[in-house]
C-alpha cells in the first residue's frame, strides 16, 4: 500500500476522532513486504481478505466447470461421456467445493474479513494473527480437497453429505474419501476461527460512537453468522473425527455392522447410521444459514445505497436475522423426513416458522426501494436479481418444509432444483453483487457496468432456463445423484434445456473474467465513494490506508457516511416518532 | 394521496389492498386499526378458503406437475402440494409483484433526495402477522395429511418385508415368497389392488431410498433398524420404483416395479410363486416361468395416469 493518504472527500472540515494512528503519515508508512511476500506474510484483515476472496472464485470456476461437465453428461439418457464413478466423484465434489470451500469463505472470510472491520471502524481484526491462520488453513483444505482426484480410487464418491454407512471403510475404501474428511477438519478450524474473529471484532472494536444498533446489517448479519459457525461447525469437525476412526480404528460409531440383539439386547458394537445424519444436519441447517445471512447483509447495503434511502425496518432486520439464526438451529431432522426416525410436526414447524422472519426481511427489501430514486447500476441488477431468486427458492422451500411433501420429492430434482435456487440467489447473485459493490472500494477502480450488465443479464436467463425444468423432472420423479435414466419417460428434453441454461451460466462468467481483465488493463477510476454509500467504508480512500482510517466521521446513526455528505437528509426519526409517523400516514417528512 | 410524492403506506395500498376505497381515502385520513382489521381478516379469510377448497375439491383443480397419486395416501398428499401450491402462487406472487412494482414504479427520475422512511411500525406488524397465520395455516394442512400418510392400520390385508441391497431389491412375502432383482432385471413387487398392505423396509448395508414416484412417496431404507408404513393401492396397474438415496456406483440403475392386481390375481400369484419357490429351495427369488413374464422392465410412462387401467 503505497498510496498518498488525504481526506478526499471535498471540503471536508472533519470533526477527526483519533483512532490511534499518527495523522499525517499514517499512509506513508512502509508496511513490510511487498509484492508476493506480503501476500505471504500478511496480517492485515484486507490482505487476507483478498486471498479469501481469489481463493474462492477460483474454487468457484473450477466446481462450475465441473457443474458444467456434469450437465453434459445428463444431456442424453446413457451418455458414455463420464463413468458412473467418475460423475459420482464430480457431484461430490462439485457439491462440497461449493458449499464449504466457495460459498462460505467467500462470504465471511473474504467480504466479511475486508468489509467489517472498515464498517464499524476499527483498524483490523481483532486477532489478526488467528486470521492468517485461518486463512492458511482455508487454502490447505482447498488443496488437499481437490488432492483427492489425483491418488489411487479417485476422488470421495459418497455426495457432499457423506452418509454413514456409505462413506464406512468398506462402502468407500482408498484415501479420496480420507482426503476429503482432512480438508474439512482443516477448513472446520478455519471457519471456527474466523468466527472467533468475527465475534471479537464486531464487540470490542467498534469506533466511538458506533453502537450495536448502528452497526450496518452486514456487520450484524456476520455477527449472527459468527455465533452461528460457532454452534455448528464444531459439530461437523466432531463428527468428522468420529467418521474418521471409523474408519480406521474399527470403532463402529456410524455403522450398524454386527447390530444384532445379545439376550435382547444390542451388542455393544452396534452403532447408528442415523447418529451421522443428525449430526451432520445438525451442523448442516445452520450451515444453510452461515451460507445465506452474509448474502442478506450485502444485499441490505446495496437496497439503501442505490435507492438513495436508509434500510427500512432496520431493527425488525437485525431482530429477523436473529431469529432465523436461532430457528436454524432447531430444523436439521427436516433433512431426515424420510428417514422414519424423526419427530414430523416439531421440525415441520420450525421450518416453516423461518419463512416468516425471512418475509420480514423481503418486505423490508422491497420497503426499502418502495419511494426511493433506484439506479439500476450492476449491483443494484444482482441484488434485484437475488430477490427474484430467492423467492423462487424459498417458496419450494416451504413446500419442502411440509413432510407429505417432502415424502413425494424428497431427493429428487425438485429438491436440486430448489436448493440451487436457493444458494444461486445468495452466493452467486448476492455475492457477485457484493463484489461489484466493494470492488472500488478494494482496488480503487471499477468494474465495467457494460461487461457487468452482460455477466448479470447472462446469468439471469442462463439460471431459471437451467432450474426450472429441474422441478419438472423432480415431479415427474428424477432422482438426483443419477449418471444415467431411462430413456423412455420423456425426461431428456427437459434435461437438455437444463444443460443449455448452464452453459449460458457459464458463459456469463466470462464475462467476469473479462471484466477483471479490463479494470486491470485499463483502469476506471472509482474515487472514495462512487456510488454514494452511506455506511462507514465509504469514508475512507479506495483502497483503505494500512490501519482504514486516518480520521473519522462523526458516528451518530446507522449510516455516518450519508449523514456526513447529506446533512440535511437525515432519517425520518423513528421510536415515539415513527409511531406518529405511522399515524398520519406518511405526513411526517425529514428535516429537509 | 395522489401526488407523486404520495406516502410509504399509499404506495403498498394501491398494490396490495383488496379494497378500492382504501386507495382512495383522503390523504389526511389517519389509518383506522378497524380498517387495518378488516383489510387483514379479510386476507386471512382468503387464505382460509383458498385452503378449505383446496382440502375439499382438489380433485377440479390442475395437478401443477405433479402426480395425482396411485394409494390412497398419495391422494391426500397430492391434495396437500395443491394447496401449498396455490398458498405459495398467491404469496410468491405478491411479493413478485411488489418488487416488479417497486423496480419499475421507482426508478430514478430526478436528483432529489427521497424521503429517508426508516419505519412503520404498524406495516412492519402487519407483515410479521399475517405470515404467521399463513404458517399455521400451512401447519394444520400439513399435520392432517401427515398423520393420514403416516397412519397404519392395525390389520393390515398383507406384510411385506423390503430389503434394499447394493444394488437391487428384495421383496419378502408373508407366506415365505420372496422376488429378488438387482440391477440388470428390475424386481416386481406385486401387491393386492384396493387393500392396506403394510410395507417393512430395512437395508442390508447402506442406505437406500424406496420411492415410487406415482405413490407420491419416498422412505430412507436404512442398515439398523425396521421402518414401516401402509400402501392402498387404487388402481391395478404398474408403477416404476427407483432408489433415491445415493447408495454407491449403481445408484444410477437401481430399480423397482410395483404391480398392483386384483386381491384374487394377487393370492393366485402368491401360492404359485409360494408353491414353486417349496419346490425348488435354491431357486431364491425366481419366479415360475409363465408368471407375468412381462411385468419385468415394463416401467410406464410418465404422465401420470398411464398406470392406471381405467378406474376412475
Amino acid at each position: 500500500m503505497t498510496d498518498v493518504i488525504e481526506p478526499t472527500q471535498t471540503g471536508l472540515q472533519v470533526p477527526e476522532v483519533p483512532t490511534g494512528e499518527p495523522h499525517g503519515h499514517a499512509g506513508h508508512e512502509d508496511h513490510g513486504p511487498s509484492g508476493i511476500l506480503k501476500w505471504l506474510t500478511s496480517t492485515d484483515h484486507k490482505v487476507i481478505g483478498l486471498s479469501y476472496m481469489i481463493t474462492a472464485i477460483a474454487v468457484f470456476y473450477i466446481s462450475g466447470i465441473m457443474a458444467l461437465v456434469m450437465r453434459l453428461q445428463l444431456a442424453s439418457p446413457h451418455s458414455s461421456l463420464l463413468s458412473f464413478s467418475q460423475y459420482n466423484a464430480l457431484f461430490t465434489m462439485h457439491g462440497s467445493l461449493m458449499l464449504y470451500l466457495f460459498a462460505g469463505p467467500f462470504a465471511f472470510g473474504g467480504l466479511a474479513n475486508y468489509i467489517v472491520p472498515l464498517q464499524i471502524g476499527a483498524p483490523d481484526m481483532a486477532f489478526p494473527r488467528l486470521n492468517a491462520l485461518s486463512y492458511w488453513l482455508y487454502l490447505t483444505g482447498s488443496i488437499t480437497m481437490m488432492l483427492g482426484f489425483f491418488v489411487a480410487g479417485g476422488a470421495a464418491q459418497f455426495g457432499w453429505v457423506a452418509y454413514a454407512p456409505l462413506s464406512s471403510a468398506t462402502s468407500s475404501p482408498g484415501a479420496g474419501p480420507d482426503t476429503w474428511i482432512m480438508a474439512l477438519v482443516l477448513t472446520g478450524f478455519s471457519a471456527i476461527f474466523t468466527g472467533v474473529n468475527l465475534c471479537g471484532t464486531i464487540f470490542y472494536l467498534r469506533a466511538p460512537g458506533m453502537t450495536m444498533f448502528r452497526m450496518p446489517i452486514f456487520t450484524w448479519n456476520m455477527l449472527v453468522t459468527g455465533i452461528l459457525i460457532l454452534i455448528a461447525f464444531p459439530v461437523l469437525t466432531a463428527a468428522l473425527v468420529m467418521l474418521f476412526c471409523d474408519r480406521h480404528f474399527d470403532t463402529h460409531i456410524y455403522t450398524a455392522v454386527g447390530c444384532h440383539l445379545v439376550n435382547g439386547l444390542p451388542m455393544r458394537s452396534c452403532g447408528s447410521p442415523l447418529l451421522w445424519q443428525n449430526l451432520f444436519w445438525f451442523f448442516g441447517h445452520p450451515e444453510v444459514y452461515i451460507l445465506a445471512l452474509p448474502f442478506f447483509g450485502i444485499v441490505t447495503e446495496i437496497f439503501p445505497v442505490f435507492s438513495r434511502k436508509p434500510v427500512f425496518g432496520y431493527k425488525g432486520m437485525v431482530f429477523a436475522t436473529m431469529s432465523i439464526a436461532a430457528l436454524s438451529t432447531g430444523v436439521w431432522a427436516h433433512h431426515m423426513f424420510t428417514t422414519g426416525a424423526v419427530l414430523l410436526p416439531f421440525f415441520s414447524l420450525l421450518s416453516l416458522l423461518i419463512a416468516v422472519p425471512t418475509g420480514i426481511e423481503f418486505f423490508n427489501w422491497i420497503g426499502t426501494m418502495w419511494h426511493g430514486q433506484l439506479r439500476f447500476t450492476t449491483p443494484m441488477l444482482f441484488s434485484v436479481g437475488f430477490l427474484f431468486a430467492f423467492l423462487m427458492g424459498g417458496v419450494t422451500g416451504i413446500m419442502l418444509a411440509s413432510p407429505p411433501i417432502d415424502f413425494a420429492t424428497h431427493d429428487t430434482y425438485f429438491v436440486v432444483a430448489h436448493f440451487h435456487q436457493v444458494l444461486i440467489g445468495t452466493a452467486v447473485f448476492a455475492g457477485f453483487a457484493g463484489l461489484y459493490y466493494w470492488y472500488p472500494k478494494m482496488f480503487g477502480r471499477m468494474l465495467h457496468e457494460g461487461l457487468g450488465k452482460w455477466h448479470f443479464w447472462l446469468l439471469f436467463i442462463g439460471f431459471w432456463v437451467t432450474f426450472m425444468p429441474q422441478y419438472v423432472l423432480g415431479l415427474l420423479g428424477m432422482p438426483r445423484r443419477v449418471a444415467s435414466y431411462p430413456s423412455n419417460l420423456g425426461w431428456q428434453s427437459y434435461n437438455i434445456v437444463s444443460t443449455v441454461g448452464a452453459f449460458i451460466i457459464g458463459v456469463s462468467f466470462a464475462f467476469l473474467l473479462v471484466n477483471f481483465v479490463v479494470s486491470w488493463r485499463k483502469p476506471i477510476p472509482a474515487g472514495d465513494n462512487p456510488w454514494d454509500g452511506q455506511t462507514l467504508e465509504w469514508f475512507t480512500t479506495s483502497p483503505p490506508p494500512h490501519h482504514n482510517y486516518t480520521h473519522l466521521p462523526p458516528i451518530r446513526s446507522e449510516r455516518p457516511t450519508w449523514d456526513y455528505n447529506h446533512p440535511d437528509a437525515l432519517n425520518v426519526p423513528h421510536g415515539k416518532a415513527a409511531h406518529t409517523n405511522g399515524k398520519t400516514n406518511g405526513k411526517v417528512r425529514a428535516g429537509v | 394521496m395522489g401526488t407523486a410524492n404520495s406516502s410509504f403506506l399509499a404506495g403498498f395500498d394501491s398494490v396490495g389492498a383488496v379494497d378500492p376505497s382504501l386507495t382512495s381515502a383522503p390523504p389526511d385520513t389517519p389509518e383506522s386499526p378497524g380498517r387495518r382489521h378488516k383489510s387483514a381478516r379479510r386476507r386471512l379469510a382468503a387464505a382460509g378458503v383458498v385452503l378449505g377448497a383446496i382440502l375439499l375439491g382438489g380433485c377440479q383443480l390442475p395437478t401443477f406437475g405433479a402426480y395425482k397419486g396411485s394409494t390412497s395416501q398419495a391422494r391426500s398428499t397430492f391434495h396437500l402440494w395443491q394447496g401449498f401450491f396455490i398458498a405459495g402462487l398467491i404469496v410468491g406472487g405478491l411479493v413478485f409483484l411488489l418488487i416488479v412494482w417497486a423496480v419499475f414504479r421507482y426508478r430514478k427520475r430526478s436528483d432529489d433526495v427521497p424521503v429517508q422512511t426508516q419505519y412503520h411500525t404498524v406495516l412492519e406488524i402487519i407483515y410479521t402477522v399475517v405470515p404467521v397465520l399463513i404458517v399455521i395455516g400451512l401447519f394444520i394442512a400439513t399435520v392432517v395429511v401427515e398423520n393420514k400418510v403416516t397412519a397404519v392400520e392395525p390389520n393390515p390385508y398383507t406384510e411385506l418385508h423390503v430389503y434394499a441391497f447394493q444394488w437391487g431389491w428384495e421383496f419378502q412375502y408373508d407366506n415365505g415368497v420372496k422376488v429378488i432383482g438387482q440391477t440388470t432385471a428390475a424386481p416386481t413387487m406385486v401387491l393386492p389392488t384396493g387393500k392396506t398392505v403394510r410395507v417393512y423396509l430395512r437395508s442390508y448395508d447402506v442406505l437406500h431410498g424406496f420411492y415410487v414416484p406415482e405413490f407420491n412417496f419416498s422412505r430412507y431404507a436404512s442398515p439398523g433398524y425396521w421402518t414401516s408404513f401402509d400402501l392402498h393401492v387404487l388402481h391395478n396397474g404398474v408403477y416404476r420404483g427407483q432408489c433415491t438415496q445415493l447408495c454407491g456406483l449403481y445408484h444410477s440403475l437401481m430399480f423397482f416395479n410395483v404391480r398392483s392386481v386384483s386381491p384374487a390375481a394377487f393370492q393366485t400369484w402368491l401360492h404359485t410363486t409360494g408353491a414353486f419357490q417349496r419346490q425348488h429351495p435354491n431357486s431364491i427369488g425366481q419366479l415360475p416361468a409363465g408368471i407375468h413374464a412381462n411385468i419385468n422392465g415394463t416401467a410406464p410412462g410418465y404422465s401420470g395416469s398411464s398406470g392406471n387401467t381405467g378406474n376412475s
